[in-house]
């Protein structure tokens, strides 16, 4: 392969505990601690691991999102991606926009292979792969677990309700990948002096002459229904007694 | 009025029962015309029960060799065709509606709802996000065509209605692509409930230790008649197989006794049980998160507390 690309989303951190804003306009973001979609690191991982054995030439990771952004695009240089573009957007992210423009890059980078996370820790929508693979016209293979090379194919075992599909994909294609597939390597402070003076390319949806219509509103956000704490109960002979009382067992 | 087209889950000439929970979803959008879509190599099993739930009006049973498995890439040109009158597409959050729902709306180029759990008219949903730390109302523009995931775990199974609905053998004018192919799917053979629709579940998380105790969960499983589940620590230690994942990336479930075994209670696997009638958890660690959910809490030793609940049952 001559190129890879891997698109990653600037999430709010997998360990901060996201809470609704009391007017009920959105999540607190102030002085949060954001990330790369723990997903899409798995996929910028798998990038890099195709390329380290000498599969692919070149991984370019990419992202739509505000300029802050170029937080995560170092971050994924850092780890080894050899260049990166942000697509700035400040409006909330819809999965259509978003797969129509990183189609527009995959027009104009031609990569081989493009690898997302199969779905963002934010609005756990699970979309844009799928929709990407769909607009360019080829193959999709999602919640992938393990992933072999074979020439111009790929072998894809998927993580699927049933258990373990496999399926095989020509290139060029869409890959998603599942929590599995590998652990992603931890930074180190040199490479993120390195990734530095890497190449980060800044463009916005009028240049890639993508349209910015709304398809969906967001009316509300509201805090889930809690659930009442119970009772701690003495032994199991009163845990069973209970849930028999209640029919359960 | 209405057209919504419920795309079918099937396997093995078996409806999936995400399906009639997609009919009760649709149900809920009032005065609407449901027709639910049956794409398999022979349909004609899976179409007779879609056409027997409750307010299905009519099926359209697609036969054609190359849908015997289901393949996104294969089957979403055939249901973004059969799709062009209909003002909504619907199907499950499974990971059958993840992988084909997504790229029908691209073809459609229309938006997507994922996950819906309610339903407050045409073009208002409520649906979470952030592992259900938050729950969204979306309003999509009126006229437009909608795709929607139904959260499963929301809904109830349509029931089995007075008289079958007609079922209509069509034929599809759409290019199939050749560039996907299936190879082969690795499903353990069980005797046990399955785990989405089960009333009883069982849960083990990493607190056993291996795969080996983790037949613990099993046995108490089947002392009860429930399915069985599994932490994503569970799982990624090599316990239990990915299919018994419970949570945010797991599967969703809402049945009416879910027992938590040796799970701290993550958010990302609270999220994937909250919709259970009645939590129990059996945990050492009296500040596991686990117990702030749990209707009834348990705090000791499980290797311990097992047995005894099993001698009990």
């Amino acid at each position: 392969m001559r190129k890879i690309m891997v698109c990653v989303k600037r999430v709010i951190d997998y360990n901060v505990r996201v809470r609704v804003k009391p007017d009920g306009s959105g999540v607190i973001t102030d002085g949060v601690k954001m990330s790369i979609n723990p997903f899409d690191e798995i996929a910028l991982e798998e990038a890099l691991r195709i390329k380290e054995r000498g599969e692919a030439a070149e991984v370019v990771a990419v992202t739509l999102g505000p300029d802050d952004a170029q937080q995560q695009l170092r971050t994924a240089l850092a780890m080894g991606a050899d260049r990166a573009i942000l697509i700035k957007c400040d409006g909330a992210l819809e999965p259509l926009v978003t797969a129509q423009a990183f189609l527009a890059l995959v027009q104009k980078e031609s990569p081989e292979l493009v690898i997302l996370g199969k779905q963002a820790i934010d609005d756990d929508a699970a979309q844009t792969g799928p929709m990407l693979a769909a607009l360019w016209d080829r193959p999709q293979a999602t919640a992938a677990s393990k992933v072999e090379t074979r020439g111009d194919t790929l072998i894809v075992t998927r993580e699927v309700d049933a258990g373990l599909e496999v399926n095989e994909i020509d290139l060029p294609g869409v890959l998603t990948v599942d929590l599995r597939l590998n652990e992603p390597r931890y930074v180190k402070l040199p490479d993120i002096m390195k990734a530095k003076k890497k190449p980060l390319d800044v463009t916005d949806l009028a240049a890639l002459g993508v349209s910015t219509e709304e398809h969906s509103k967001v009316l509300k956000w509201e805090p889930p229904a809690q659930r009442q704490k119970g009772a701690i109960l003495k032994d199991a002979a009163e845990l069973v007694e209970a849930l028999k009382k209640k029919g359960l067992v | 009025m209405n057209k919504i087209l419920i795309v079918a889950e099937h396997a093995g000439g078996k409806l999936n029962p995400s399906t009639p929970k997609c009919v009760t979803c649709a149900r809920a959008l009032g005065d609407a015309e449901i027709v639910i879509a049956v794409l398999a190599d022979d349909g004609a099993a899976v179409a007779a029960q879609a056409a027997a739930i409750e307010g299905v009006s009519r099926v359209l049973r697609v036969d054609n060799p190359a849908n015997a498995h289901p393949l996104a890439a294969v089957l979403a040109p055939q249901v973004a065709a059969l799709a062009a009158d209909a003002t909504h597409v619907f199907g499950p959050s499974t990971t059958f509606g993840r992988d084909l729902m997504p790229r029908v709306a691209a073809l459609l180029k229309a938006p997507q709802l994922s996950d819906v759990m309610q339903v407050e008219s045409a073009t208002r949903f409520r649906r979470p996000v952030y592992a259900g730390n938050a729950i969204v109302t979306v309003e999509v523009p009126a006229g437009r065509k909608l795709v929607c995931t139904v959260r499963v775990a929301s809904f109830e199974a349509a029931a089995a209605g007075a008289g079958p609905a007609p079922i209509e053998t069509v034929s599809v004018t759409a290019e199939l692509p050749a560039h996907t192919r299936f190879v082969s799917v690795s499903a353990a053979s069980s005797d046990r409930p399955d785990l989405q629709t089960a009333a009883r579940v069982v849960s083990g998380g990493r607190a056993l230790g291996s795969a080996e105790k983790f037949q613990l969960i099993y046995a108490l499983a089947d002392k009860l008649g429930a399915a069985v589940g599994a932490s994503r620590a569970a799982v990624d230690a090599g316990y239990a197989p990915n299919e018994l994942q419970v949570g945010q990336t797991g599967k969703i479930i809402a049945p009416s006794l879910y027992v938590a075994i040796g799970i701290s209670g993550a958010i990302q696997h609270v999220t994937g049980i909250k919709d259970a009638q009645t939590i129990v958890a059996i945990n050492k660690d009296p500040e596991a998160p686990i117990f702030e959910v749990a209707d009834y809490g348990l705090v000791g030793d499980l290797f311990t507390i097992l047995p005894e609940i099993q001698s009990l049952l």
